[in-house]
């Protein structure tokens, strides 16, 4: 057994132990288990939602983008701090009408806002399918990083279904209060090891940031600004701007919102997060100083640019400590989207056929289905080949469609019916299912259009589909019984 | 509140400028290309226009 197996297997010895003493003896209730009370201060609801930020998209994917595409990967550090100034807004009032509601899940609040569990079951669908891909792209990253810093000791296969076990223990017993606990030993390890690596190779390889891109543009003319057409700037403004409408529209982002102790965390948080969101940036870095070092990784290959980089320039032991932060984004996010998703299922979907089901029913089915989603998620986990950012675009492209339903919901007058927010949000899905898995173009639909718009984010069609309708439908809907007005 | 609403506005356009009007590597920006150097100076703007909006804002008074 090697030196970076041992940190990556006493890493994951201590996210199961941080996880199940997060509960210690407290009574785990729906209200407990969800939202842990509604009792966090800033800096946990902070680590919860600053948890969307450090997955192992940000430790593979991220890298791999700099590495693999060059200037698109700048859209990743701005759409998180457009996200940020939309929260600072939407935030306090979700959180508020939550309180006085007692809600547990994002289809809670479309339950009730619309007055409607049908549409309530609608967003649980499309929280679902966005969330079980998001948990196998953890799990696939999981894999990749344990194979990569173990130096091949440990398979895929025995990683992810010993993550997928470490991560079912401590949610089965502890609910978002181990999500958060274990996010604190996350964000530090990240920090660190980030900022290290991210200002130590450009240095050590290059001579400095501005020497590494210097020579990587003279090495590749074209590859650090945006391209004239296709992923060009117009791509880039598109999908920061459809990212940035996404972003708190994850299902788990939600359930974050919910365990604040009031809404002004979520204010002081908005100064917060945009710089520490900057911390990504040495990722790229990373990513970025491979380029000319590890030269020729192609396709989903190019997740691996980080590793690839750090065992060529790292003892045994340091990497085995970048994999043990490795674990823990996958650890740590996967834990709070199965969480997430469990709730959803049991309160939203099959609370359905029982609506008269107590809190503890709910909450013990909810725990007992951890197990189950998680199994399902490492069977398309050994089964998938989608590289991870494809399979975080598929997501993201269903949870974006909730936006306008939700947004209309915190008016004060909500023009949109029941009726209305289900034909968009329906729409808004097939059409952004269709095109993700055509991979469309506004280019290839519309050929004859200016290249500024053909080089729009196709997602952007799916989202005006959605308005179009939402608003016709509402139009024609609204006599027959108008939404909850929004209190 | 409109002091409030223009200071929200304003990243969703500045962030976008440079590399709208200046898609090239030089100058760059904190050794940095020139795009990504701009979305960067700008994200630390948007922490410090968070925090004047948190100053005034009389939601949170």
């Amino acid at each position: 057994m090697n030196a970076a197996l041992i940190a990556i297997i006493l890493s994951a010895l201590v996210a199961l132990s941080l996880g199940v003493l997060a509960r210690r003896g407290r009574d785990m209730g729906l209200e407990q288990w969800t939202v842990g009370n509604r009792g966090f201060g800033w800096v946990l609801v902070f680590l919860l939602l600053a948890g969307e930020i450090y997955t192992t998209f940000t430790f593979l994917g991220a890298s791999g983008i700099a590495y693999g595409a060059g200037a698109p990967a700048y859209y990743i550090i701005a759409y998180g701090s457009l996200a940020y100034i939309l929260a600072y807004f939407m935030l306090p009032p979700i959180w508020a009408y939550g309180k006085q509601h007692g809600l547990h899940s994002q289809p809670d609040f479309f339950v009730h806002k619309y007055n409607s569990r049908t549409l309530g079951a609608l967003v649980s669908v499309v929280d679902l399918v966005a969330l079980i891909p998001y948990l196998v792209l953890q799990l696939t990253g999981l894999g990749i990083i344990v194979e990569v810093a173990g130096y091949g000791a440990v398979s895929k296969e025995v990683a992810i279904w010993s993550g997928a076990a470490i991560v079912t223990a401590y949610v089965m017993v502890s609910g978002i209060r181990g999500s958060a606990w274990t996010a604190v030993v996350k964000d530090i390890l990240i920090l660190v090891i980030v900022l290290v690596l991210g200002i130590y190779l450009p240095v050590h390889l290059y001579g400095g940031i501005g020497d590494m891109f210097e020579k990587i543009d003279a090495a590749k003319p074209g590859f650090l600004v945006f391209a004239a057409s296709g992923m060009s700037v117009w791509w880039f403004v598109s999908t920061v701007l459809l990212t940035a409408l996404g972003f708190f529209m994850w299902p788990q982002q939600i359930v974050s919102t919910y365990t604040a102790r009031n809404a002004n965390v979520f204010r002081r948080n908005a100064i917060v997060l945009p710089i520490y969101q900057l911390i990504l940036l040495f990722v790229f870095f990373v990513g970025f100083a491979a380029v000319l070092q590890v030269p020729g990784l192609k396709g989903a290959d190019t997740n691996l640019a980080l590793f690839k980089l750090v065992t060529a320039q790292f003892s045994p032991l340091t990497v085995g400590i970048i994999g043990a932060a490795g674990v823990f984004t996958a650890l740590v996010p996967g834990s709070v989207i199965v969480m997430t998703a469990a709730t959803v299922l049991s309160k939203n979907l099959i609370g359905l056929a029982r609506p008269n089901a107590t809190d503890d029913q709910t909450v013990v089915l909810a725990k007992w289905l951890v197990p189950v989603l998680m199994l399902i998620a490492v069977y398309f986990t050994i089964n998938g080949s989608s590289t991870i950012v494809t399979l975080l675009l598929v997501g993201y492209s269903f949870v974006t469609q909730l936006f306008p339903t939700l947004v209309c919901s915190l008016m004060k007058r909500n023009p949109v019916t029941a009726v209305g927010a289900m034909a968009g949000i329906f729409t808004g899905v097939v059409v952004a299912a269709v095109l993700t898995f055509t991979h469309a173009t506004v280019g290839s639909l519309i050929p004859g259009l200016p290249q500024a718009i053909q080089d729009i984010n196709v997602g952007i069609i799916a989202l005006v589909a959605n308005v179009v309708v939402l608003v016709v439908v509402s139009a024609a809907t609204r006599t027959q019984g108008a939404s909850v007005a929004a209190e | 509140m409109t002091l409030i609403r223009i200071l929200a506005v304003v990243p969703f356009i500045g962030i976008f400028i440079g590399p709208i009007v200046h898609n090239q590597v030089h100058p760059l920006i904190l050794g940095m290309p020139f795009p990504l150097g701009w979305v960067t100076v700008w994200v630390v703007l948007i922490s410090i226009i968070m925090a004047i909006i948190y100053a005034i804002d009389p939601a949170n008074k």
